[in-house]
């Protein structure tokens, strides 16, 4: 029977991550951004049915980066969460900050214990009553949690497009002037990968996108998709 | 990767993570199956119905035509009763499903708004997950597998019988579906009526019922209904004109789930009991 190897615990962490960050550096980007109504999220996606924005719970929204079937996986088991907890207490006890909380134990025995870790980013937001009150959780592959303040890019590039939505983003902005933002900047990465120079973007239809909005004064549940002719109005500001 | 050590963890528990089910009512189940309220030790002796209020009254019709749009109307008095005792002159029987389908409920009324509550779940749980709606028989379905998980309860007297009625998306048209303590499922046409008082109203409802009402005769012939059946049936809630309590009565059609507002039922009461003043006999 063969020993096997010694590998120091710093080396095995750095191969995980650097496994983990390839995996999420090949997606295309998501952009999360919050406005005065509440907080759109929009990235590149052609499909009408595999989403990687969706609804967890009444103000929760959910997006992801990475490998589809791991954070399809994930996205389940919230709504599964959200709505265990809402049902066995109140709707009012569902809250982004317990399922960040999940979430993050989940990635992280999984990047500890498992022999291969999660190649996923998550966004986990919560809308409030004011802007003030709107909640943004960026979970990374190894269990990581950030509360980001106003927007996050996830994926591919993330770095320099995160540098333009801070040039570009205030609060306060409406949900058309943020779309637009959002739209520019996933345009900014070609097709090949390559980051554009600022107004060398790509156009990327209403087609081409995937939008959704978490808007703080709908009713109850809080979570509305924006397609076809609506976004591509919203968009180009003739509505 | 045992469920205990997921537990104690924090990280979500394995039976969340399985892929498979779209399901709530599968899910609690499988999880946490002393949430489901079919799945409580029942006692075996006697009857617990005279320990629980119990819900009354509810009325749907169809109504519309190919011109103004199909749809149709629910309605539920506001009584609860104990016995002989009233428990409540403002408990609300009539919900909104999703937004395409409405639910009356009749029978033990704790028991019949938890089960209100998990259907409702299960629909929305089903729409998050899968991305779209189920169609009005799967939640017809849904309904009947939840009613007949309750059956233990109601052979010991904790009966819920509900009214289902929706708009179906695909035939553009109201449909109403009425249920039996066993989960039997039966697509009724036209208007149906559950609940002590349904002798009564049913009676109503088929001479007042005609083919292509519009939304708003409809629910006047609904409230009408209602109203013969509180004045013969003692468990029954007729509108409260003192109180200005009016029954809670929905209409469903192709924009959706719409509650009618209290003034307009308001101004419905007035006229039923100007008619009934006027024309009216004493029996």
């Amino acid at each position: 029977m063969n020993m096997p190897f010694y590998v120091s615990p710093e080396q095995l962490m750095k191969d995980r991550a650097d496994f983990a960050r390839k995996g999420i550096g090949r997606g295309r980007s998501v952009v999360v951004l919050a406005y005065d109504d509440g907080i759109a999220f929009a990235t590149e996606n052609p499909s009408r049915a595999l989403h990687k924005i969706s609804e967890i719970y009444d103000r929760i929204a959910f997006a992801a980066v990475g490998k589809y079937n791991e954070f399809e996986n994930l996205r389940v088991a919230g709504v599964r969460y959200a709505d265990l907890r809402g049902y066995s207490y109140d709707r009012t006890d569902v809250t982004a900050r317990g399922l960040a909380n999940a979430y993050a134990q989940t990635l992280g025995t999984v990047f500890t214990t498992e022999s291969k870790p999660l190649e996923v980013e998550l966004v986990v937001a919560e809308v409030g009553a004011t802007q003030d009150d709107d909640q943004l959780y960026r979970l990374s592959y190894d269990g990581s949690v950030a509360d980001e303040h106003g927007f996050v890019v996830m994926g591919g590039q993330a770095d320099q497009l995160t540098s333009r939505v801070r040039d570009g983003w205030e609060p306060g902005m409406d949900l058309a002037g943020v779309l637009r933002l959002a739209v520019r900047t996933l345009g900014a990465v070609n097709t090949d990968g390559s980051v554009a120079g600022e107004g060398q973007e790509r156009e990327i239809s209403a087609a081409g996108l995937e939008v959704a909005v978490l808007d703080r004064r709908r009713a109850r549940r809080a979570f509305r998709r924006w397609q076809g002719d609506a976004l591509a109005r919203l968009l180009h500001g003739d509505d | 990767m045992t469920s205990p050590s997921a537990e104690s963890s924090g990280r979500l528990p394995d039976a969340f993570l399985r892929p498979g089910s779209s399901s709530f009512v599968d899910f609690l189940g499988e999880h946490a199956p002393d949430l489901l309220p079919g799945n409580r030790p029942a006692g075996t002796t006697g009857t617990a119905a005279e320990l629980a209020p119990h819900a009354t009254t509810i009325v749907a019709l169809t109504f519309g035509d190919d011109e103004s749009g199909r749809g149709v109307v629910m309605a539920g008095d506001r009584r609860a009763t104990m016995g002989n005792l009233i428990a409540s002159r403002e408990i609300e029987k009539v919900f909104a499903a999703d937004d395409y389908s409405a639910v009356g409920i009749a029978g033990s009324a704790g028991i019949a708004l938890e089960l209100v509550r998990l259907f409702q779940l299960e629909l929305e749980h089903y729409e998050k997950i899968e991305g779209s709606q189920l169609s009005l028989d799967g939640k017809a379905n849904r309904l009947a597998a939840i009613i007949r998980g309750n059956l233990p309860l109601a052979l010991q007297g904790l009966a819920v019988v509900p009214l289902f009625g929706g708009f179906d998306l695909d035939r553009s048209g109201g449909r109403l579906f009425s249920y039996d303590v066993t989960g039997g499922r039966y697509e009724e046409h036209d208007h149906h009526s559950v609940g002590s008082g349904s002798v009564f109203a049913r009676g109503s409802l088929k001479k007042r019922w005609r083919h292509g009402l519009d939304a708003d005769a409809a629910v006047a012939v609904a409230v009408e209904a209602l109203y013969d059946a509180a004045d013969d049936d003692s468990a029954t809630g007729g509108p409260d004109t003192v109180r200005r309590i009016w029954p809670v009565v929905a209409t469903v059609t192709a924009d959706g789930y719409r509650r009618v507002a209290d003034d307009a039922l308001a101004d419905v009461v007035e006229q039923i009991v100007a008619e009934r003043r006027e024309g009216g006999a004493r029996a």
